[in-house]
């Protein structure tokens, strides 16, 4: 299962100090396991939503360093792909894993699979026993429909405005955060209803 | 890519005023009543009203009217899917809570649910907030109708809702989904769905037979439906069967333990297996009307219906893995084969793990699949489950193990040190069965020069499952080897760094890589050199075993001279002492006295030969002298027993410039440790000794002469050293007045010119009166002995508790002595 998938930054910005990530998109797919389970129930909804929040800024943190180092390590320098290259940018895009023990931030161990694409990040943070090939497929999947979908790589704001075509991704292809082994042909058929729903 | 116009989106979302806020909140709610056919214009601002309140950390609350507008418009099975996706984001976002008032009536359209699903997923506190929707799914579910199938988002949701609590569901609906997975995974229908456009204008649909899905690499479906089957179309039942297949590993990871079942269905069970082990195939591959004629197979009808399951999976993931060897046209298939091998594997291992008698049927197939992948290293991730499974079943079957674990832990670290998600499943896959790798595998500890690639090359990213392996990588003959490994570690990503620029770039090529390139090249060039042949040879070994270390560690050290700035050999240097840290602490509870006085000789010797990465000395001597003091206390005679050793170190100047803290550290323990309380082999003339060497040093560095440069060293080294020489002195008294004529000098040396321009005036007093006090212990010889040379049992609390031998109590009687009646003391 999939905990949660955020799109957020891993360039500078502004008005965030060093080391911050301003997060873009983030889906939290249920509460956690802790909270039904009676922990953390003297939490109001506010405190709850706060946590998780925060729980987010962690993970988009942690990942930002993670990309950083990868990509101080390799010594690449990508070249800035502009709309329409989004094959180019996805192919030159690092990625890498981290595991996120316990209460670190989220209560049970887990494991932040991130996919860097220039000056964006794309994570998915899934349990610990994930079959993580096809995480890593299926979130290579999402990058590309992101990036093409919301034209990330130009200088519009349609990830703020139009992330309801996220929300129509994920209910496709990580419906619940269910990891789905899709052949080509099953793919075929979400696209297919995908683009019906984009070229709205 | 970020555009600052985003930010200020964000902004704007954030800062929005209360009024504005109030009003916009209004003008969605006219939208929403007003609208029958509704357009862009509320598609807008539902987008507008998401950012809103998605945008900042702190929750905001909706007005009850507007709330239940948006609930509606979820629950609305006519509305576009847009405003279903717009609505549930917005009401998970935002307060207040919704999940209650949208559990009392659910819809029958599988889309608009899963939207609505999703809300009260996202806002249940308490597992009673879920049961409605679980009830729901679970009617749907029961359906008797065959030729009804329960809406396709049914099971994701319900697979995270057991994710949740598995209480969730009772023993009897724990049945019911158990029976359905199996109907799902092992009966859907192997023909294509209808195309929407089948039956030309020519052809009459009801005359055309639909056609049989596909293999990957184009071949008629030789068996059952599996996610490997290719067709133009998917019913319903093949949808289902997907999805099915996605969950069925955390459903049997939930749900597999035996609860109910007993013992003689179990047999009953097993005796079928042996008698007609595929019967289920074949009846449905001689069969036209496929699901229906398996469906009601007699042999696994009679099985309880999570063992059928269990069957059911086993015989659907024996399929994927045999399909997975076909050769797959799309290069995303080919890809999803390999998925499927993982998922395949771990479920079988997960089945034979509940019921040992599938591990007889399991092998056959595990192995042909080991044997396939094995000399392919595309391959190497699906490998890893594969080694699981033998892991935990090779010895049920007394099948040898041994030539996948040497082929693990000897082929992957070096030759896919650089591929990251590799490196991070084998690492954990070593985390999670350490206990058994340790016991049963001999090849894993010897392996730790190749484990350790991974480390080198991921740096930082690994570092934490790296200090939770190392102590059991850690055994008493390779315990050396070991410890200089961590400390070469820097080299060995240096190492592997060239290695994979040499295999990556062309030679003339060099200067392009970056700025380093003209350094680096240097260095790539002694790695293709055959005089370094055999050091590059060494560092880059597989297994341990041939050596602690080698002789010539200073050339290799030379020759990667250009590498001590590449990211990857810093990021490598600065987690080696937290390792190393890891490593002292564990070596010390398993090492005997003869370990513990090499561990000695390594730190006197590696102190001053290091990759000279900028603070990478200075970090691993600040861990070399911490640990100098646990060894020394562990086993006192090891000084003695080192002597030459450390009297060399102590007594070359040079070693205070280069290495202050780990000489101090050294002087320290010298000084501690070298009494007969410790040791009764300790004899006067190893004292003298010892002194002399000592007091050489401290002369000089404490020379006063007009020309004398400052001294380079910190105040505390010379307190150090001075009380070092007065313990020594204490414990032979014929030194005593050597040592006071010493320390009687201080206080002069102190006052000179260059002394006082580097030391403040503070430091300066410490010193003097260190070494006044020092002196006028002296005088008392046996007062000194006692002071400066207590009992080796001090550190025990009775001598800070008891009044009789308190330390304290004694201190305060002989500083009164010293200090209000110094009339006793002798002239």
């Amino acid at each position: 299962m999939v905990l949660c998938f955020l799109i957020h930054t891993v360039c500078p910005v502004g008005v965030l100090s060093a080391g911050e990530s301003r997060i873009l998109y983030s889906r939290i797919f249920g509460q956690e396991e802790p909270v039904l389970s009676g922990e953390g129930r003297e939490l109001t909804p506010e405190q709850r939503r706060l946590a998780q929040k925060e729980r987010h800024n962690v993970v988009a943190r942690q990942v930002r360093s993670a990309v950083c180092l990868s990509r101080e390590a390799s010594g690449s320098v990508c070249a800035e792909a502009v709309l329409g290259e989004e094959t180019v940018a996805l192919g030159e895009a690092d990625s890498g894993v981290l595991s996120l023990g316990p209460g670190e931030p989220f209560a049970r161990q887990s494991v932040a699979l991130w996919l860097g694409v220039q000056a964006l990040a794309f994570t998915l943070v899934c349990q610990p026993y994930e079959n993580l090939l096809l995480a890593e497929g299926t979130l290579h999947k999402l990058a590309r429909y992101c990036l093409e979908e919301l034209r990330l790589l130009g200088l519009g704001s349609e990830v703020l405005l139009k992330s309801d075509r996220v929300d129509a991704l994920l209910q496709r292809l990580l419906p619940h955060g269910q990891l789905l082994f899709l052949n080509h042909r099953f793919a075929q058929n979400m696209d297919k209803e995908l683009s019906s729903y984009m070229s709205k | 890519m970020y555009a600052p116009g985003t930010e200020s989106l964000i902004k704007q979302a954030r800062e929005i005023q209360e009024e504005e806020l109030q009003k916009f909140y209004g003008r969605v709610l006219k939208q929403l009543q007003s609208s029958k056919d509704a357009g862009g214009e509320l598609v807008d601002s539902l987008q507008r009203l998401h950012l809103i309140v998605s945008a900042t950390k702190y929750a905001r609350t909706l007005p009850p009217e507007l709330s239940k507008k948006l609930q509606a418009l979820l629950r609305s099975p006519s509305s576009p899917e847009q405003f279903h996706a717009l609505s549930s984001a917005i009401l998970r976002e935002s307060l207040p809570l919704s999940a209650q008032s949208l559990s009392i009536e659910f819809n029958q359209d599988s889309r608009a649910l899963s939207y609505l699903a999703s809300v009260v997923l996202s806002q249940a506190g308490r597992k009673e907030d879920l049961l409605p929707l679980c009830q729901h799914l679970l009617r749907s579910l029961e359906s008797r109708q065959p030729e009804i199938q329960p809406p396709k988002h049914t099971l994701p949701i319900l697979s995270k809702m057991f994710t949740f609590s598995s209480l969730l569901l009772s023993e009897d609906q724990v049945n019911l989904v158990s029976r359905k997975l199996a109907d799902w995974l092992r009966y859907a229908s192997v023909h294509q769905g209808a195309s929407i456009s089948s039956g030309g204008f020519f052809t009459s649909p009801r005359t055309r037979q639909p056609a049989l899905m596909t293999e990957v690499d184009g071949a008629v479906a030789g068996d059952f439906f599996t996610v490997l089957c290719v067709g133009q179309n998917y019913t319903d039942d093949q949808w289902m069967n997907m999805y099915t297949f996605s969950m069925v590993k955390s459903w049997l990871l939930t749900y597999n333990t035996e609860g109910s079942s007993n013992v003689d269905s179990a047999q009953l069970k097993r005796t079928q297996v042996i008698q007609t082990p595929y019967q289920d195939d074949r009846s449905e591959m001689d069969s036209s009307v496929m699901s229906m004629v398996s469906a009601t197979s007699s042999s696994s009808r009679l099985l309880p219906p999570k063992e059928r399951l269990r069957e059911k999976a086993f015989e659907y993931c024996h399929r994927l893995i045999e399909q997975s060897d076909r050769k797959a046209l799309k290069r995303a298939d080919a890809e999803l084969q390999k998925a499927c091998m993982v998922e395949a594997v771990s479920v079988m291992d997960i089945i034979c793990s509940e019921d040992a008698s599938y591990v007889y049927r399991a092998f056959p197939c595990i192995k042909a699949l080991h044997g396939r992948l094995s000399t392919d290293l595309a391959f190497a991730r699906a490998l890893l489950p594969v080694a699981q499974f033998y892991l935990n079943h090779s010895e049920t079957a007394a099948v040898d193990s041994e030539a996948i674990f040497c082929q693990l832990f000897s082929r992957f670290p070096a030759e896919l040190f650089n591929e990251p998600m590799l490196a991070f499943e084998f690492v954990h896959f070593c985390l999670h069965n350490v206990s058994v790798l340790q016991e049963k595998v001999a090849v894993y500890r010897r392996s730790f020069p190749n484990l350790l690639k991974f480390l080198a090359w991921n740096g930082p990213g690994l570092i934490s499952e790296f200090m939770e392996l190392l102590p059991s990588l850690l055994a008493p003959d390779t315990a050396l080897e070991l410890l200089h490994t961590l400390l070469d570690l820097p080299c060995l990503a240096a190492t592997l760094d060239l290695q994979h620029r040499s295999a990556c770039y062309q030679v003339q090529n060099w200067d392009v890589w970056d700025q380093q390139g003209a350094k680096m090249a240097v260095s790539l060039e002694a790695f293709r050199q055959p005089t370094y042949r055999g050091l590059f040879l060494y560092i880059l070994r597989p297994e341990a075993g041939t050596g602690d270390t080698i002789d010539r560690l200073s050339m290799l050290h030379e020759a990667l001279e250009g590498m001590v700035e590449s990211p990857r050999v810093v990021h490598c240097a600065q987690i080696v002492p937290v390792l190393l840290h890891v490593y002292f602490n564990t070596v010390t509870q398993l090492a005997d006295e003869r370990l513990i006085n090499q561990l000695l000789q390594v730190l006197v010797e590696r102190s001053s030969l290091l990759y000279n990465i900028k603070s990478f000395s200075i970090e691993v001597q600040r861990v070399f002298s911490m640990h100098l003091q646990t060894l020394c206390k562990l086993h006192p005679p090891l000084i003695v027993d080192q002597y030459k050793e450390l009297l060399e170190f102590a007594s070359t100047t040079t070693n205070i410039y280069s290495k202050e803290d780990f000489y101090t550290h050294l002087v320290w323990v010298i000084g501690e440790y070298l009494s007969l309380s410790y040791n009764p082999c300790c004899t006067v003339e190893l004292i003298t000794s010892f002194f002399e060497g000592l007091e050489a040093v401290l002369f000089e560095i404490t020379q006063v002469r007009q020309s004398a440069s400052p001294p380079r060293y910190t105040p505390r080294l010379l307190t150090v050293l001075m009380t070092a020489l007065a313990k020594l002195a204490s414990r032979s008294q014929d030194l005593i007045p050597r040592a006071s004529l010493f320390l009687s000098k201080i206080h002069s040396f102190a006052h000179s010119g260059p002394v006082e321009i580097c030391f403040s005036e503070d430091d300066t007093e410490e010193i003097i009166t260190c070494a006044q006090e020092l002196n006028n212990l002296l005088k008392l010889p046996n007062v000194a002995q006692f002071v400066l040379t207590p009992a080796a049992q001090a550190d025990g609390p009775r001598w800070h508790r008891d009044t009789n031998t308190a330390l304290p109590h004694r201190m305060r009687a002989i500083s009164s002595l010293l200090q209000n009646h110094s009339s006793f003391l002798p002239a």
